[in-house]
């Protein structure tokens, strides 16, 4: 039982809790104690440290902010108004407070007051569905568009589009890298007539990317009003991040071991047999290695594009609250930060999950 | 005419002045039903040599027949046994032989396919490990695989580059009584490469020595007229065992010390002596 759970606890990415599991077994205890120590204590520590790290910057860039206004306001104003501001800046009036480097505890505010935004935007949208259920069926009868929400999306929203665009374009890379990286391993032709298009696209920025996708695409649909920024953004992102998987793929396909290859040639394999049944499985754990760098690549860039690209996302989230310079902009960001950070973590071990599944090389 | 025919092969790796001749002039014949084995030094060619048999390599210059027509490319008329096994490590051992049987016999019913796959594998005694991966085998269970895939395709000749060249000597004792016994129940033409003189001579009717390379060539064969089921204790004291294997190796060890002379450079030591301290 409590190997099939530590088990599945390794699989899913979580071995740091193996311990836990073994001690509450009684399974050599001095071990697990120091592995505790080791695997949980010490993470934990260094996660108290960065908040301490934290805590102790933002403030010392609020006092700096802070001395500064006062500053101002007694070269300007006189003694009076600088006491003012001093009282002011004390009582945590929001008119006065400096616009600057967010503390850990106004981040985790900003978190629930995100949440909280979410849920009354959840229950508006439920409420404008039910408004206009009925409305929207005679609509239809009359052959009409129905009418669908417009108000401004939540947090939660955003990271949904993100995840949509960065999967749609991750999907873009696949379905362009693997089967032009296979037909390029194959032939070492193609592989140098090709080669300088890979080295030269290889290091463009997102930016770009994201502008020549723009020409082309805006051009395409003249004449649709289909909304094209989030084609633009999951184009982009395909193209920013298809490399890894190209390169990897083609280096896949053409490493193949000689062994197996004579494999293929004894057995007799046909071209396309040789491809599906030997080609490819001896290549996947190489390819996946690349779709990982690939997701994790396109998550990264996706940021920027959604930023330059208008289309909504954490990316104009984040460029939405910069914009807005509110009093709790900042911490927003941070939030957004945080959240981006940890969905690429966890993207990331959805891969290596998967990539343990196809390797073939370790036992 | 033979059944196996190669007639003056030679095989150059590279050229002008880089060029190595690995084979020079190689000249065998082997017959139907026939047990031959081959043997020689390590890096003398003996690889090359399968390779060029089993139709993965093509020779600079000289002919190969079988059965009369010219080897042009690999055929599953020859069966291989790699030294490596070669196993496609992603599969397990019935994937690994269904793969082969499906390109074998692509009309036949699936039904007939498994039950071939599960009696070669019931041949060389895995079938408890029959949905294991390669990773998860030891060398010899690996090369057992490899063996029951070649005899599975049902090919008429078998050719064997050291097959049992990475085993221990257990192991290796016990898959050569196994490819002998299968070999004896159908009676394949088969050809064994190897560099160990005692295996060739327990298992072939004919040893022929393989001179180094570069340069290499067949040297003279030696028929074994051993009656078969040859006994590997018996075998120690028999004397015809004793006198071929002595002839094989005194024709190996001239040729190596041939070697040693033509390669050895004199070195001039300086004419000093050790000091004496008192």
């Amino acid at each position: 039982m409590s190997d099939k759970l530590i088990k599945l606890v390794r699989f899913i990415g979580l071995g740091f809790l193996e311990p836990i599991i073994r001690l509450s077994k009684g399974e050599e205890t001095k071990k697990n104690i120091t592995l505790i120590l080791k695997k949980i204590v010490a993470p934990l520590a260094s996660i108290l440290l960065f908040l301490l790290i934290w805590q102790q910057g933002s403030d010392a860039l609020f006092n700096i902010e802070a001395n500064y206004r006062i500053e101002k306001a007694f070269k300007e104003q006189g003694q009076e108004a600088a006491d003012e501001m001093k009282l002011c800046i004390e009582s945590g009036a929001i008119k006065c407070q400096p616009n600057t480097f967010p503390t850990p505890s106004q981040v985790k505010y900003s978190f629930y007051s995100l949440l909280k935004d979410h849920k009354i935007i959840n229950a508006d949208k439920k409420a404008f569905i039910e408004k206009t259920a009925e409305l929207n069926k005679q609509r239809k009868k009359a052959g009409k568009k129905s009418l669908v929400y417009t108000g401004r999306p939540s947090f939660v929203d955003q990271i949904g589009t993100s995840l949509k665009t960065v999967f749609a374009g991750f999907l873009l890379a696949i379905f362009i890298a693997v089967p032009t990286g296979v037909v390029i391993g194959l032939s070492e032709t193609l592989r140098s007539s090709i080669n300088w298009i890979i080295q030269i696209f290889k290091p463009v920025s997102p930016v770009v990317w994201l502008l020549l996708v723009f020409m082309v695409v805006k051009t395409i649909t003249k004449d649709s009003d289909i909304d094209s920024s989030f084609i633009i953004s999951f184009i982009s992102v395909g193209l920013c991040s298809m490399w890894a998987t190209l390169v990897n793929t083609v280096m896949g396909v053409s490493t193949v071991d000689k062994d197996i290859i004579n494999v293929a040639k004894v057995l007799k394999l046909g071209p396309v047999q040789k491809v599906f049944k030997v080609v490819l499985p001896s290549s996947l754990p190489l390819i996946f290695t690349g779709l990982r760098i690939t997701l994790s690549v396109a998550w990264m860039v996706l940021i920027a594009i959604e930023l330059l690209a208008q289309s909504p996302g954490l990316g104009s989230f984040v460029w939405e609250e910069f914009q807005n310079g509110a009093n709790d902009s900042n911490s927003k960001i941070i939030v957004a930060m945080f959240v981006i950070g940890i969905i690429g973590f966890l993207l990331d071990r959805v891969m290596l999950t998967i990539q343990k599944f196809v390797s073939f090389n370790k036992n | 005419m033979a059944y196996l025919e190669l007639n003056n092969i030679n095989k150059t790796y590279g050229q002008g002045e880089n060029a190595n001749e690995v084979l020079s002039n190689i000249n065998l014949h082997i017959e139907e039903g026939e047990f031959v084995a081959i043997v020689g030094f390590s890096g003398s060619g003996k690889t090359t040599l399968v390779n060029i048999i089993n139709g993965l390599l093509k020779p600079t210059s000289g002919e190969i027949l079988f059965k009369g027509n010219p080897v042009v490319d690999t055929s599953r008329e020859r069966g291989v046994i790699f030294q490596n096994y070669s196993l496609l490590p992603w599969l397990t051992v019935y994937q690994n032989i269904s793969v082969a049987l499906k390109e074998t016999f692509p009309k036949a019913s699936k039904k007939f396919r498994e039950e071939r796959a599960k009696a070669y594998i019931e041949t060389v005694n895995l079938t408890a490990s029959i949905h294991k991966k390669p990773k998860e085998l030891s060398g010899g269970m690996r090369q057992r695989v490899a063996i029951a895939r070649a005899l599975a395709m049902d090919p008429e000749m078998i050719i064997m580059d050291e097959p049992l060249g990475a085993l221990d000597a257990l192991t290796r004792g016990n898959l050569q009584d196994e490819i002998l016994n299968i070999w004896n129940n159908d009676k394949r033409t088969a050809l064994l490469i190897t560099n160990n003189i005692d295996e060739g001579i327990y298992m072939a009717d004919r040893i022929i020595p393989l001179r180094p390379g570069p340069n290499a060539t067949l040297g003279p064969e030696f028929k074994i007229n051993i009656e078969r089921p040859r006994n590997k204790t018996l075998l120690n004291d028999n004397l015809e065992f004793k006198k071929i294997r002595n002839q094989i190796m005194e024709y190996l060890m001239e040729i190596g010390q041939e070697r040693i002379t033509a390669n050895s450079i004199e070195y001039q030591l300086p004419d000093i002596e050790p000091k004496t301290f008192y």
